[in-house]
Order: C-alpha cells, then structure tokens, then sequence
C-alpha cells in the first residue's frame, strides 16, 4: 500500500505538503465512497489507491458498494448506457426494482458521514435515504447526450444531491445543483503506470511475443467502433508504405457483435501482415499494459467516442508522444504540437505518425513535456487535492 | 536588517472548478454568453488562466482566444481577444464589456458563423478558491525571499494577481506588505510593474526574486 511520501519524488515540488496542509482542515471527518462495485473500471483503480492515503492522512475514509439480484445490476447498466445516449428499453417495473433494492441497500450500509459521494448510476438513488452530512454524486461518464425520458427519470434522484461532480465541462447533464470539474487520474505508483526494470520489461514483451526491432506503433483500447482499432490498422498501412514499423493492438474483446466482429477483421489483418499484432487481454492485465506503453515509439488512441479516458495520460507518463482522436477527454489531455496531435481522420493520424518518425528528435521532446503535463495535471496527487478542496468547500 | 511590523503569511490555493451549464457553439453565441454569465466566470476565464497555464503550451493569454484559435479556427478572432490585458482594466465588468465589443466588431465585419460540435464548444465555469496556509512566514527581506523561493506556485497567483484583480488590492499583497510593513516603497513600486500577462506564474517568481536579490544587495551595500 502506497503512503502520501511515497508521492513526493513523482508529484511536482510542494504537492505533497499542500495535500497534507489540506487534509489538517478535515482531519476526523467521515468520508464515505458508495459505487457499484469493486473490480475494474477507472473508479475502482481510482478508489484503490485515495481511500487508504486519506485514512493514513486522518480522514476517516471508507468504500462500500450496493448489490442486488441480476434485475438490479442489469437495470442499473441498461439506465447508465441510456444516460450515456444510448437508445434502450427501460421499464417502469425494472427502475421501480431498482429503487426498492437500493432501498434495501440502505438499511444495510452505514450511511452516515460528513460527506457522501455516490459514483455513478447504480448506488445513485441511495440520496433518498440520505441523513446528515453533504451528499455528492461524482458521475464519471459523459451524460450530456443522456436520453430524456431516462434523463427526467434519473434528475428526480440527482437534484437530491447537494453537488454533483463531472469529469470534464460539457459532460453535464441539466441540474438544478453546483455542478463542479474533477478530472480523473493515474496512480504512478500503480502496476499500470509503475516503473519497470528492464529484464521485467523484456521478460512481459517476450510473453506477449512483441518483438523490438523496429519503431512500435501501440493502441490499447477496446476492439470496438469507438476505439476505432480499424482505423488503426488503415493508418498504419499508410505510414507502412514508407516507414517499417511494427503494430500492435491490444484491447479487450467480447460477446457482443460489434466486438465480434471488429476482433475477426483485426485478426484477419494479422494474419496478412506479421508487423501486425493483436493482443486479447483481461482488464486487469495491468503489468502488460505498462509494458507496451513503455515499449511504444509512438502511442496512439485513435478514438472516435470517448469518455475521459486515462489511456493518453498513462503513455505520456510514460514519455510517449500520444497522437489521439479528438473525442471525450483525449483533447483535454493532449496538448498539440506540445505532447501529441489530435487528429480527426486516418489519414491524419497517419500523416503525424509519418511527421514523427521524419523528425525523430520530435519524439523525446515531446514525450518529456508530456510527462511533465501529466505530473502536474493527471496525477493521484492532484487529485486528491481536488478531493480535499471540495470536502472543505462543502462545509463552509 | 529592518523587520516588518507584522509577518507576511505565504498562501496558497487550489482553485475548484464550477461548470454553469452555458455553452457556446460559435463566435455569436460566444458574445452573447460573455455578455450575462456571471463577473466570477469573465474572471475565470481570462485571469484564471495564469493559473492553469503550463510552459510548454501556446500562450492564447485567456480561454477564449484559445478556443477562438483551436476550435473555430478564427485566427483574426484569437489574435483581438489574445491582445486583451485583464490587467489593463479597472473591474471585470469593464473587461467584460471590452470582450463582448471586440466580439461585436469581429462580427460585424464577417459573415455567417461556424458552429462547432458541442465537444468542441466553449464551455462556461467559474472556480471557488480553497486557500492553503503553506506554513511559510517572513519579517526581514532575507526570510521573504527565501518564502517567495520556497512557496508552492500558487501563492503566486493568490498574493500576486488573485489579490489584485478581484480581492480589491490593487498594488498585490507583496507589494502592499514591503510598503506597508517593511517600509521599502521603492522595491514595493518595482514589484507593482511587473507585468504577469502572457508569462507563466514561475517566470514572475523569478522577476520577483531578481528584485528582492537587487534590493539586498542594496541594504547590505
């Protein structure tokens, strides 16, 4: 388990000391974290690492989750994708049980604390059993296109809160409350993100059979439109014409058909061309993600639809140049012409790479301004100030 | 060496971001909203910005000549609005008023607007400043220059324009406190004209410094 002066040789000078100035003004105060769950997912790996700093920093910290039958959980997913735009069916029935088993929830959970905050969809409706202390909903996900039988549905519960908190301006829905900006982070210190000695780096690669010969085009990302990993591959065609490099897609399949179906074509795509590599990993293959980002010439997340998504944060730690699609959160991270390119198109996501590669000084330069970005901007540490901030805030 | 008659307190902050749920999509909406959203947010988005902005990234001087230039690709929009010295006016409703007529005047001269997708919008927030006491303490000049070395970034952007442009001193809380307390007007004079436009927060440390290292100099002379 990672303490706050574990942070001081990563976060930027003086970082530390404001959080644990911070953390002196709410000292003994409860602070509870209700989600949906405990596995994967960015909050969790969020809540992974905050929660035991801030206990270790004298803020009486906690993490619970809900839980139902099958209905419950399924309910709760098909009502987030509908708040994320989705078009679903919901009905009257599936949310009234949702709402009863969270009442359920709440007689079983200690829900008294000075401040509550309640990530996303599937505890979200817990506010009406809420006491005292100041109740937050921290929604994670892009809800300004939320469908609006689903959104007025849902607005009955959000408005109970005393805030609610998005990741980026213009992921907010319509709501009566303060709506405030946290953007989410990486732990350096993670598995994900943690330096890696050489010898465990050629020893993940060799598992992973990626070989080092030449310059390493990487995507990590789901096999999905919104990725877009096959516009990856017609980038990367593009560049191949005049540059040998190698390509290596790495995401998480699944059942659904779209995944399917993409996961066929890139492996088809494999199969015709050996510089081209595709990786089916678990969410949690966190050592081999490390590894690939750290492996990388050039990082790319070519995605079309996108939330936050950390992935941009996580290689430019890494001192990778990120070329990203501009889409959700990537925009926020990469700084054009400074860390990356955000390009709209393959044909521009090629013509950067090829840029990069015709001006290789290019690459270093701008990893280590990347690195910087992201040490002052997309760490645990900043974090947990914004964290801190608004406890204080709150209370006033 | 002279001692102050009360101690400067080095403060910090960590600014908390607000959305308002007010977008605009092009230059005209642009206008419009600069015109009714709160003074906080004009503020946000223009003084603020020394706040947030990094060394490496291209200096657009506010958020809304940033957006003018990255998302709408109006370069003639970003370059007026990026000329625009919040300091230069007495209150944020005059440079309220400066924005929207530069907007006006843009408008006027161009014809139909560009809209953009809502991600690229401009995106209209406002912040809540938690101060942070930093722990650091001056009497002499010798204990102050070693503060304003030592102090966390933003303790520059609180004392140094937070304090002059919206907490109605408007010489700085250094400033104020080496005229005030320490007594040395000429070294007060000196920091009230550097200028913190279109520069980084650690480069105004640094001009600071240079002046405090000078006017030691002078003493010990």
């Amino acid at each position: 388990m990672s303490r706050i002066d574990d942070y001081r040789q990563v976060a930027p000078p003086g970082a530390v000391d404001v959080i644990q100035k911070l953390a002196e003004r709410v000292r003994g105060r409860r602070f509870l974290n209700l989600t949906g769950g405990r596995l994967g997912g960015g909050v969790a790996e969020i809540l992974r690492t905050a929660v035991p700093i801030l206990s270790d920093l004298g803020v009486d910290t906690s993490w619970e989750i809900t839980g139902g039958d099958q209905a419950y959980y399924a309910t709760a997913r098909t009502l987030q994708a509908t708040l994320e735009g989705a078009e679903r069916v919901l009905s009257d029935e599936g949310l009234a049980h949702w709402v009863e088993m969270n009442r359920v929830n709440a007689k079983k959970l200690a829900l008294d604390a000075d401040l509550v905050l309640v990530h996303d969809v599937q505890p979200a409706s817990l506010v009406t059993h809420r006491t005292d202390g100041r109740w937050v909903w921290r929604c994670h996900f892009d809800c300004s296109s939320a469908r609006p039988a689903a959104w007025s549905f849902f607005r009955q519960f959000a408005d109970q809160y005393d805030a609610a908190v998005f990741s980026l301006p213009g992921f907010e829905g319509r709501l009566g409350i303060p709506m405030y900006v946290v953007e989410p982070s990486i732990d350096p210190l993670s598995e994900k993100n943690r330096e890696l000695s050489p010898r465990e780096l050629t020893d993940i690669l060799t598992s992973l059979r990626v070989v080092r010969d030449k310059p390493l085009l990487v995507q990590i990302g789901s096999f999905t439109h919104g990725d877009d990993p096959i516009g990856v591959v017609n980038a990367y065609r593009l560049v191949k014409k005049h540059h040998d490099v190698r390509l290596v897609l790495a995401g998480t399949g699944g059942d659904e058909p779209d995944r399917v179906e993409i996961g066929n074509e890139l492996r088809e795509a494999a199969r015709e061309d050996p510089d081209v590599l595709v990786l089916e990993l678990p969410a949690e293959a966190y050592r081999q993600i490390n590894a690939l980002q750290r492996a990388a010439t050039i990082v790319l997340q070519k995605s079309v639809r996108a939330g936050f998504e950390l992935g941009p944060a996580e290689a430019m730690w890494k001192g990778k140049p990120v070329i990203g699609g501009y889409a959700g959160g990537l925009a926020q991270q990469i700084i054009p012409n400074a860390t990356g390119y955000t390009v709209y198109t393959v044909e521009g996501a090629a013509f950067r790479i090829r840029h990069l590669l015709n001006n290789p000084e290019l690459i270093p330069r701008m990893g280590a301004a990347g690195r910087e970005h992201v040490r002052r901007s997309f760490l645990i540490t900043r974090h947990l100030t914004d964290f801190l901030a608004l406890m204080i805030h709150l209370a006033r | 060496m002279r001692t102050a008659a009360h101690p400067f307190l080095f403060v910090g902050c960590v600014e908390l971001r607000q959305t308002l749920d007010m977008h605009a999509l092009d230059e005209r909406e642009l206008m419009h909203r600069v015109a009714e959203v709160p003074a906080d947010s004009v503020f946000f988005h223009t003084f603020g910005y020394f706040l947030r902005h990094r060394p490496f990234t291209t200096a657009y001087g506010n958020d809304f000549a940033r957006w003018a230039a990255l998302e709408i690709g109006d370069r003639a929009l970003a370059e007026r609005l990026a000329v625009v010295d919040p300091f230069a006016f007495p209150t944020v409703e005059a440079l309220r008023e400066h924005l929207v007529t530069i907007l006006q005047d843009h408008l006027r001269a161009r014809g139909g607007d560009l809209r953009v997708e809502f991600d690229r919008a401009f995106h209209f927030q406002r912040s809540h400043l938690v101060e942070v006491e930093l722990g650091l303490a001056a009497t002499t000049l010798a204990e102050f220059r070693a503060g304003l070395a030592a102090a966390d970034a933003t303790a520059i952007y609180l004392h140094a324009v937070e304090a002059r442009a919206r907490g109605g001193r408007r010489a700085g809380d250094f400033a104020e406190w080496l005229r005030g307390a320490l007594e040395l007007p000429a070294l007060a004079e000196r920091f009230e004209r550097i200028d913190p436009y279109l520069t980084t927060l650690e480069r105004v440390r640094g001009r600071l410094l240079r002046l405090v290292d000078r006017a030691l100099e002078e003493e010990r002379g």
